[in-house]
């Protein structure tokens, strides 16, 4: 493969590297006004180019790079779902920060930084390439998360997870060299090869680390800690981009990781995946309810989401792989939708609120909002006959496919209990005396995009099931 | 055309009550009534043609519904002589008391929901009398229920309203039980529930045994008495009565079409239509007798003593039902059906007339605090006098010419007295002095009523109405009020009613009694007993007309000549009367036998098996579990950075310990 040929294939991430970079000079050197908005509607171009370009080469090409890379039908799927995360997160965004003066072009240009480093994530076929993409994603959203710099808690937000990201990257890193130690090398396909042959206790170790830096990212218990300030802190399009590329980011280099390094350790990492899994979704359920803040409410939810979407993965077969990047879609597109119906949260002022219980009374105020967050959150509450329930659906059917019944068992029985901090939600938004009305929902772009997130959502995704079904069974369909 | 009466009340029903309020009052009115008349327009010819002996019977399909193994289910439309019959009541009385709604109804504002109500009514019950197999007849039969519990709740803040339709529905639910029994039960004997085709397969069964709560049972005997506990339940006889009565509760109109003409008698039509296959079991036959005989001499004993101008005429209902069921159960299936006939016309004049008095005099429904309404009301008066000559069977048995129920009633005592049935000798008695009974409520209420001194000076109703329009007392017992005759639309259908009363016994007699070539294998036909009937002594023929004249002259001397009389009787009888005041005690029997223990056994269950175990241990014990657990959860969450390090250090510690031991 010619070199030429082999850059086409990472077009996306040759788009995104010069962009960015280009951008950055245009920032730093222009002295237009409104640069904020017009850096943005540039990155959002680009994320389009690249999702043009995974039409080509970049979608199907295959390994290259000597194997470091690979662009094939799962790279393709987990890179639509982050370009798509990262241009509603960018589109969202003016209008809240707008407010304080702090619609400072970085901001597009640092989530671009961020879906780069996501788009090598997803496309590794290295423990390097994994660890490069994995740093470049983390740096670009610790920046993101202490955006707001004069205010304090984002500051604090900021610091937090980079102290614990650090900390993550550190046992992240450790595993890495215990793997290389042992197998003598960094390549996939060599792990893959040469576990096969049975588990040493180093490797054995290597994975657990491993896995303990991978879960971090993804926020499952027990290394989720960080989530719920994280979330509260950060600006709340930063939290919304956190609560969706990143983590399919994560999913699917966990995804790459197990099932093409550690497919010979399956019986090894099964177990901690199914622990990991209910311990998340029982964790996110239960602390959920104690929660007053909203941001920090879908900061558990995700936690709880992913416990689901582990479920999949915890399958071990390709029908789980399927079920859990299905999920992911259907998880993302009910998460922006949500942090939307966040953003429409202000008082008269144009203040944004946090707080569950200004909730009250929205169904009066602002009946199309208020419908809008009760489909969110009965579909995050996977009540059929809402798209959220599909997801839950496919990923108990492979988890009991598979022949795990204690685990869908479970995992039903713990759903009920998060059912029950969304629905107060809705019952805070229709039945609550009504509390001091919020500014009215005037944008154009964020009532278009929850129009459409709350349609597909409804029961009118379905007609997209089919889709999805296939494009998710492609997907995985790569890795086996 | 037989899809177009049966689905133009139900498109008539659903636009109407999912209109409600949107479309309006008339507009409610006007698609129901008219959907009706349309209907009872189309039904008349239908029936005609059978009665000219032009028309042969057919199945009209629809679709397919079941189709599962051997359980062939579809929904299609039967059209046959007992079809027929039942078509003309049905639409008849029907499209009449719709119109009569909209003067009774006038004042009431729900219209669209009641007329919605009484349409879909309608549809139920001619899905019922058009069914094929018995799935499609037991989805009418609960359809009727349903519409029976809405409409006697139809007042639904009225408390006794409310709890008058629960108990309708859970006594038609013990009778209901009896028939999905006895339909499971035919299914498995017969592997089919078409009825054409188990009638056919029935006689081969006779004499076959089945295994039933451990005994060995006559299998059709066994399959004849579970369907006829489902009559029962519907048609109000002895044992499951007791919903009937309180049924009243609901507006008066429903009790002229669904407690008189047509729902209750519909366990009657079932066992007409399913009448070969009662022919092969005597003992069901015996038995449908005996509880004929009994609702009829029950139900005539409580009417005597009932002030309630509705409960009257509810427990003559009952009492009517009774003698179709004993002509059912003496073998004469045709005259039943003719009695069923004859019974919707009068019966249904009867209430209507009751409303129109009821709706004169401000919903007084106490016959005490009536009396001498003939000159204020004369048409409701003169339209009741035909209801109760056609009811009490008034007639010259020389010239073969009376007011209907002379034919029919008289039919079926003839019949129970040339039968060869066991009980023969005794129905026949009893239904004698059950006619003499007859006599006597039906003339009470029209003396009571009608004539004497006017007594609803005292009446509260009354008052009220007096109170608001300012009349005032003049001291004659009518407390300054004067009863108005009801508008024309109340009217009419009274009239009408009285021209049905008066010639449907005359002019179909020959045809339901006599004619086996009208009802063309629709019901079974026993030619000796019509034979027989035909022969019996001319004292037999003149018993019934001779107690109706002394139940008059009875009611005639206590009510008008002696009015002292009742107070004295009361007061010689006093527990004779108190027994059939509280109509036997069957209610406060059934009270202790059954609902305490219920309540008894629902408390249990409530408080110790659900409270005290089940929630308990259950939701309250899991989300006490819950939000303990997000207290612990919330207090480590610190915020301090140490304490999230620590959590995620111990993860990894646990997985690395977990990856040694493994």
């Amino acid at each position: 493969m010619t070199m030429l040929e082999s850059l086409l294939v990472v077009l996306p991430e040759l788009i995104l590297t010069l962009g960015a970079t280009d951008l950055l000079l245009v920032a730093a050197f222009s002295n237009k006004p409104d640069l904020g908005r017009r850096v943005s509607i540039y990155a959002v171009l680009m994320l389009i180019a690249c999702g043009l370009a995974l039409l080509g080469p970049a979608g199907n090409g295959g390994a290259v790079f000597g194997g470091l890379y690979y662009a094939d039908a799962f790279s393709t799927f987990s890179k639509v779902l982050i370009y798509a995360s990262a241009a509603i997160a960018i589109l969202m965004a003016p209008r809240f920060f707008d407010r304080r003066g702090e619609m400072r072009p970085e901001y597009p240009i640092l989530i671009l930084l961020s879906a780069l480093g996501m788009g090598f994530m997803v496309s590794s076929g290295d423990l390097m390439m994994l660890y490069i993409g994995l740093e470049m994603q983390s740096l670009a959203a610790y920046v993101l998360a202490s955006f707001m710099r004069q205010d304090t808690r984002s500051a604090e937000a900021g610091l937090k997870y980079f102290v614990l990201g650090a900390l993550a990257s550190g046992i992240l890193l450790y595993g890495v060299s215990l793997i290389y130690g042992f197998t003598g090398t960094t390549s996939y396909q060599g792990i893959g090869a040469a576990m096969a042959s049975g588990l040493s206790m180093g490797e054995l170790f290597g994975l657990v680390f491993v896995l303990a830096g991978l879960a971090f990212k993804i926020s499952a218990v027990p290394f989720h800690m960080w989530t719920p300030d994280v979330y509260e802190g950060a600006p709340t399009p930063v939290t919304a981009f956190f609560a969706t590329a990143p983590k399919i980011a994560a999913v699917a280099l966990a995804i790459r990781v197990m099932f093409d390094a550690l497919a010979p350790a399956t019986d090894a990492w099964q177990q901690i995946v199914i622990f990991v899994a209910l311990a998340s979704i029982a964790l996110g359920a239960v602390a959920a309810i104690g929660q007053s803040n909203v941001k920090r409410l879908l900061a558990y939810s995700s936690i709880n989401n992913i416990g689901f979407a582990l479920i999949g993965i915890a399958a071990g077969t390709q029908a789980g792989v399927a079920a859990t990047l299905s999920y992911m879609a259907i998880y993302v597109v009910m998460t922006l939708g949500s942090f939307l119906c966040v953003l429409q949260m202000r008082d008269a002022q144009g203040r944004p609120v946090e707080d569950i219980a200004s909730l009250a009374g929205l169904s009066k105020s602002q009946p199309a909002l208020a419908a809008a967050f009760a489909i969110f959150m009965f579909s995050l509450a996977g009540i059929p006959p809402l798209l959220g329930f599909w997801g839950k659906f496919l990923v108990f059917d492979a988890a009991v496919a598979a022949g795990l019944f204690p685990l869908a068992v479970i995992g039903i029985a713990l759903s009920v209990i998060g059912a029950y901090y969304y629905l107060r939600i809705i019952k805070t938004i229709y039945f609550d005396d009504a509390a001091a009305p919020y500014a009215p929902a005037n944008s154009v772009v964020e009532n278009g995009l929850i129009a459409v997130t709350a349609a597909t959502v409804s029961p009118l995704g379905y007609l997209l099931v089919p889709f999805l079904a296939l494009t998710a069974g492609n997907a995985a369909q790569a890795l086996f | 055309m037989i899809q177009l009466i049966v689905f133009l009340p139900l498109l008539a029903a659903i636009i109407a009550g999912l209109g409600n309020r949107m479309i309006g009052n008339f507009a409610a009115k006007i698609l129901t009534t008219g959907a009706l008349f349309v209907a009872c327009a189309l039904s008349w010819p239908i029936f005609l043609d059978f009665l000219v002996g032009g028309q042969t019977a057919y199945v009209a399909p629809i679709f397919d519904w079941i189709r599962s193994g051997d359980l062939d289910v579809a929904w299609s439309l039967r059209v046959d002589t007992l079809t027929a019959v039942m078509l003309v009541v049905v639409t008849s009385v029907s499209s009449l008391v719709h119109l009569y709604s909209w003067g009774y109804m006038d004042e009431d504002p729900d219209q669209p929901r009641f007329f919605a109500y009484l349409s879909l009514f309608t549809f139920a019950m001619l899905m019922l009398v058009t069914s094929n197999n018995l799935v499609q007849m037991f989805f009418g039969w609960e359809g009727v229920g349903l519409a029976s519990y809405l409409l006697i709740g139809f007042w639904y803040h009225k408390p006794s309203a409310n709890a008058a339709a629960i108990k309708a529905f859970v006594v038609n639910r013990v009778g209901d039980f009896g028939f999905s029994l006895g339909i499971f039960g035919t299914f498995m004997v017969f592997g089919t529930v078409s009825i054409p085709e188990i009638l056919e397969a029935a006689p081969a069964m006779a004499g076959s045994t089945i295994g039933f709560l451990g005994y060995r049972l006559d299998t059709m005997t066994l399959l004849c008495l579970l369907l006829f506990v489902g009559a029962m339940g519907k048609s109000a006889q002895f044992g499951l009565h007791t919903w009937l009565p309180d049924a009243m509760e609901g507006p008066t109109p429903v009790s002229a079409l669904i407690h008189a003409a047509t729902m209750v008698t519909a366990g009657v039509f079932m066992v007409c239509r399913l009448s070969p296959m009662f022919e092969t079991s005597e003992t069901a036959l015996l038995v449908v007798t005996f509880f004929g005989l009994l609702t009829a001499f029950f139900a005539a004993t409580v009417g005597t003593t009932q002030t309630d101008i509705k409960r009257v005429i509810a427990y003559s209902t009952c009492s009517q039902l009774g003698y179709m069921f004993v002509a059912v159960g003496v073998g004469a299936y045709g005259i039943a059906m003719f009695h069923l006939f004859t019974h919707a016309f009068f019966k249904a004049l009867l209430f209507l007339g009751a409303g129109s008095v009821i709706h004169s005099m401000h919903h007084e429904q106490d016959m005490r605090h009536y009396g001498a309404l003939r000159k204020e009301i004369p048409i409701t008066f003169w339209t009741m006098m035909i209801g109760t000559l056609a009811i009490t069977g008034v007639g010259v048995v020389w010239l073969h010419a009376g007011f209907a129920g002379f034919h029919s009633k008289d039919a079926i005592i003839e019949a129970a007295f040339a039968s060869e049935s066991s009980l023969g000798g005794i129905a026949f008695f009893t239904l004698v002095f059950a006619a003499l009974l007859t006599s006597f409520y039906s003339w009470r209420l029209i003396f009571m009523t009608f004539f004497g001194k006017a007594r609803w000076g005292t009446s509260e109703h009354v008052q009220h109405a007096v109170h608001d329009h300012g009349g005032k007392d003049t001291g004659d017992g009518t407390g300054g009020y004067h009863p108005h005759e009801s508008g024309w639309a109340m009217l009419v259908p009274l009239l009408s009613l009285s021209v049905g009363a008066v010639f449907a016994g005359y002019v179909f007699t020959h045809e339901f009694v006599d004619s086996e070539a009208f009802w063309a294998g629709s019901v079974a036909f026993n030619e000796h007993l019509i034979h027989e009937l035909h022969g019996v002594p001319m004292w037999v023929k003149l018993a019934s007309t001779v107690a109706m004249l002394i139940g008059l002259v009875i009611a005639w001397l206590a009510y008008i000549r002696y009015t002292d009389w009742p107070a004295r009787f009361v007061a010689q009888f006093r527990v004779l009367h108190a027994f059939l005041l509280n109509k036997w005690y069957i209610d406060e029997l059934y009270n202790v036998l059954f609902v305490k223990p219920a309540f008894a056994i629902g408390r249990f269950f409530w408080k110790r098996g659900d409270k005290g175990f089940i929630d308990r241990f259950g939701p309250d014990g899991v989300s006490a579990l819950v939000a303990s657990g997000s207290t612990v959860t919330r207090r480590f969450q610190s915020g301090y950075l140490y304490t999230y390090a620590l959590v995620m250090l111990i993860g990894l510690a646990a997985g690395a310990t977990w990856a040694i031991t493994r």
